[in-house]
């Protein structure tokens, strides 16, 4: 793992392979960088979707592919023009695949200083059933 | 980056100015090649009263940012921590970088620096430099000859 005397560095960006279907927005749209890891209780989801807020982001689950949209309003000043620019604003879309020991119905979201978290927690393990048997 | 001449020489600053915009709009254009020399990348608008200055720095607090100004010398520093994670987490994925970042921005005029603004919302930073009334261009009425 990175440690704190590290020196960040701009990561290029990639962008969302679209097949098949066009765009309808004008803006691009880009994979957001994410770090995935797990405890004993969840796997945590961190992306990164500068720009978006909590009511501009869409997750959705559907089977079991959750599903990352966020849609940027981009930054433009009035009066100004862009003079240089060295990176491009765009909306963000990602897809993540869930095992079947994640609980559905608790994943939480929440969204801060252009980073999403997911919390994935993970579902407690199906109990073993013991049956009973009686006599005839 | 932009090297300041002497006030005296005007045409030699608005020549080099010129060129570093064309400079700069030229490499903004080649095939959309958004490079970065340091962290953080940075978007720039102009227009004749100063400049706006953005940054999008994803996941790192408003208190780890650090903006100091002189007087044509704009430089951001700071930290990204990374989540304090459990001792027992495995990572799966680590796509994202941590550290401390560090950058100088020159500024292509005088800034006045009581009227400068940032703000930080949803990882984006932004910067308003107005440029300082001394140093706007003036404009010279010329009187008919007598």
């Amino acid at each position: 793992m990175a440690t704190k005397k590290d020196q960040l560095e701009v990561q290029p960006r990639e962008e969302v392979e679209t097949q098949n279907s066009e765009r309808t927005r004008a803006q691009r749209l880009f994979v957001p960088r994410a770090d995935i890891y797990e405890t004993d209780k969840v796997i945590m989801v961190v992306a990164e979707i500068p720009g978006a807020d909590e009511k501009s982001v869409d997750v959705v689950v559907e089977k079991n592919v959750l599903t990352i949209n966020a849609y940027i309003e981009p930054l433009q000043p009035a009066g100004y023009e862009l003079a240089y620019a060295e990176y491009e604003q765009g909306d963000y879309q990602r897809s993540f695949r869930l095992s079947d020991q994640i609980d559905r119905e608790g994943i939480k979201a929440v969204v801060n200083d252009g980073e999403l978290r997911l919390t994935l927690p993970k579902a407690e393990a199906a109990k073993t059933r013991k049956i009973k048997v009686v006599a005839a | 980056m932009l090297r300041r001449y002497p006030r005296t020489n005007l045409w030699r600053e608005m020549g080099q100015l010129q060129r570093e915009m064309n400079r700069l709009f030229d490499s903004s254009q080649q095939g959309r090649l958004f490079t970065s020399p340091s962290y953080p990348a940075i978007n720039l608008w102009t227009n004749e009263d100063g400049q706006v200055i953005s940054a999008e720095m994803p996941g790192v607090r408003m208190q780890d940012i650090d903006i100091s100004l002189t007087a044509d010398a704009l430089s951001l520093s700071g930290t990204r921590h990374p989540d304090e994670v459990a001792r027992d987490a495995h990572f799966h994925r680590q796509e994202r970088s941590y550290g401390t970042f560090s950058r100088t921005i020159q500024l292509p005029f005088m800034v006045d620096p009581d009227k400068v603004e940032a703000n930080f919302k949803n990882g984006v930073l932004t910067i308003w430099l107005p440029r300082a009334e001394a140093d706007k261009p003036k404009t010279i009425a010329i009187k008919p000859g007598k």
